[in-house]
């Protein structure tokens, strides 16, 4: 069953809101989420100390190993992320059509672009009532696509030509990353891209939380708990 | 005599007893990172070998180069190698000068045709038709073609020829360029540094000389065996770096105990160089042994990275002049605020809007 009606109980005096549900994000889908979340915060915050330390740890060099710790929770995190990155891409194969969403942008669609410039105006409070959608918005999933996808992709890329760089020659990350490099320039030229990447995807993070908290309250869907339980709520029964 | 004496034979001749010569053989096996056995197989190759001629060319560059390389460790390598290359041609350190140094770059390209290794030091500017590197009356970018044309290899010494070293830093009026862009059908060998490390360069000559072969090139021409790994891979500092212990300012505690030089901006973790196994002056120090961060000098533009003293680069573009963690937080912060104001409007919107529902109810 892939609708579902619910009602709310309501209060006295209060409408009755009816919510209609459609199940979107498949377990394999929700779990990459989590994972990737857990994995970019680890990541932001082991990277920003391998790009300016802590405090000089007292006492001998053989009794402490701290930025051997945070270079392995950068590396370890790294890794799991790449490869969650590389299953969620599989989903988006074997997955529903959702699952394909952050991949494949209709930007040939006229109904897209109208879409996105409705979805802008209701950003910008031009419109008054904003549209449903079962998947993403447009501006949503561009901002998916291009963002997210594309500075994950940079990240994971430019991240494991410099993880290759200390592995060395030979090894399976300089051999398929190592490139990376020389294209860039030199070593610290891939550092500082990475440090911005960094920042990127910080951006990112910052205005996708805030959007969907905001249109989990303000638009007539449900945004937070799909991505827990994999139902999208309805909020009223209204075409479109 | 034969027409080309081999290297064992120059050896001999420069009174080098065979005892020394079979000891220079196994300290370039060794140098080379081979093992024990390949020392026979070097002897062999000097003893029967025709000796390979070298012509050292000098463009834009200020000799560090050349005086870094007659400063090689070994003295048998000084002599023997040197010895084997002023043969030729090397306008700093041959004993002729003038027309008659000229004439005999002339005959050696004409005499061993494809046989010759060209050695650069230095680069070509291109700006004002190269006029600002004249050589013998000439453009230096003149030589550096016509020696390249009928050269078996070319070896691009130092940070100049590998990669344009200062003179192609910003602005770089003169237009100077790497070897590699004057120089489009030959097989390269670049050896970053400024300068290199003698025994580096007296390595990798050998190397081709004995073998009569590139040695084995990383992706930007460099040979694997001296610029395969960082300085920091190999740094004897490493553990501190590790264990989270750093300078934090010049001549505090931490530098007097030899921490690490991170903080302080050492580019160990971004230079490939031998630096911290090799090091310098018959192995006696080398910059961060010294207390003082390596600056990268064997990395492609190092001139152009910002400061020598801080971790996170500089940013040029567009004007600015900041790191990654300023535009970062820059950014960050600006949408921060975009966010803040945006979510303000919509609490507003959505109470208003509440306001109208429950009138209209």
């Amino acid at each position: 069953m892939t609708e579902q009606v619910s009602q709310t109980l309501a209060q006295p005096g209060e409408q009755v809101r009816r919510q209609t549900a459609v199940y979107v994000y498949e377990a394999p889908l929700r779990l990459w989420h989590w994972v990737t979340v857990l994995c970019v915060i680890t990541l932001c915050i082991s990277g920003y100390f391998i790009g300016s330390p802590l405090p000089t740890m007292p006492g001998e060099a053989s009794d402490h190993f701290l930025m051997g710790y945070i270079r392995f929770a950068h590396f370890a995190a790294g890794y799991v992320l790449a490869i969650a990155f590389v299953g969620r891409i599989y989903w988006a194969i074997v997955g529903n059509h959702h699952a394909r969403e952050l991949f494949l942008v209709p930007l040939h669609k006229k109904r897209w672009w109208q879409e996105a410039y409705h979805e802008l105006r209701w950003y910008l409070f031009l419109e008054k009532v904003p549209k449903k959608y079962i998947g993403h918005n447009p501006l949503g999933q561009l901002a998916m696509f291009g963002i997210f996808v594309v500075g994950i992709i940079f990240m994971i890329v430019t991240g494991f030509a410099l993880y290759g760089e200390g592995t060395g020659a030979g090894s399976w990350a300089n051999n398929w990353f190592g490139w990376v490099i020389p294209m860039m320039g030199q070593s610290q030229d891939v550092h500082t891209w990475h440090h911005l990447g960094m920042w990127y995807i910080i951006t990112f993070v910052m205005i996708h939380v805030y959007v969907a908290i905001r249109e989990d309250i303000m638009s007539r869907q449900s945004l937070i708990s799909t991505m827990v339980g994999g139902w999208r709520m309805f909020k009223d029964d209204k075409p479109d | 005599m034969s027409d080309i004496e081999t290297f064992y034979e120059v050896m001999r001749r420069q009174g080098i007893t065979r005892r020394s010569f079979l000891k220079f053989c196994s300290l370039t096996a060794a140098a080379l990172g081979l093992g024990p056995t390949f020392a026979p197989q070097i002897a062999n190759a000097m003893e029967t070998k025709p000796r390979t001629p070298v012509l050292w060319l000098h463009g834009l560059e200020c000799t560090c180069c050349s005086e870094s390389f007659i400063r090689s460790a070994h003295p048998l390598v000084k002599d023997v190698v040197l010895s084997m290359i002023s043969l030729d041609y090397d306008d700093t350190l041959m004993a002729s000068a003038g027309h008659h140094a000229e004439a005999i770059l002339e005959e050696t390209m004409e005499k061993y045709k494809g046989e010759y290794i060209l050695a650069v030091e230095g680069n070509p500017p291109l700006n004002e038709d190269g006029m600002f590197c004249i050589v013998g009356g000439k453009p230096f970018l003149d030589q550096l073609k016509r020696a390249s044309k009928n050269a078996k290899a070319v070896i691009a010494w130092g940070s100049c020829a590998s990669w344009g070293c200062v003179q192609a830093a910003r602005p770089n009026p003169t237009q100077a360029v790497p070897i590699h862009k004057v120089i489009t059908d030959k097989p390269i060998i670049k050896v970053p540094g400024c300068p290199p490390i003698a025994e580096v360069m007296t390595g990798v000559i050998t190397y081709m000389l004995t073998f009569g072969k590139l040695p084995e090139l990383d992706r930007q021409g460099r040979p694997k065996m001296f610029y395969g790994q960082r300085i920091h891979d190999k740094c004897y500092r490493r553990p501190h770096f590790d264990a989270g212990q750093f300078v934090e300012s010049w001549d505090d505690d931490a530098a007097r105990k030899g921490y690490c030089l991170y903080k302080v901006g050492c580019k160990g973790p971004t230079t490939y160089n031998a630096c911290s196994t090799v090091r310098w002056n018959e192995g006696t120090s080398f910059p961060i042994q010294a207390g003082h961060g390596c600056i990268g000098c064997s990395e492609d533009g190092f001139w152009d990275k910002g400061s020598f003293y801080n971790r996170l680069t500089d940013i040029h573009q567009f004007g600015i002049e900041q790191n990654a963690d300023e535009i970062g937080t820059a950014v960050a912060g600006g949408v921060g605020a975009a966010i803040a104001a945006h979510a303000a409007v919509s609490a507003i919107r959505q109470a208003t809007r509440k306001d109208e529902k429950e009138e209209q109810a």
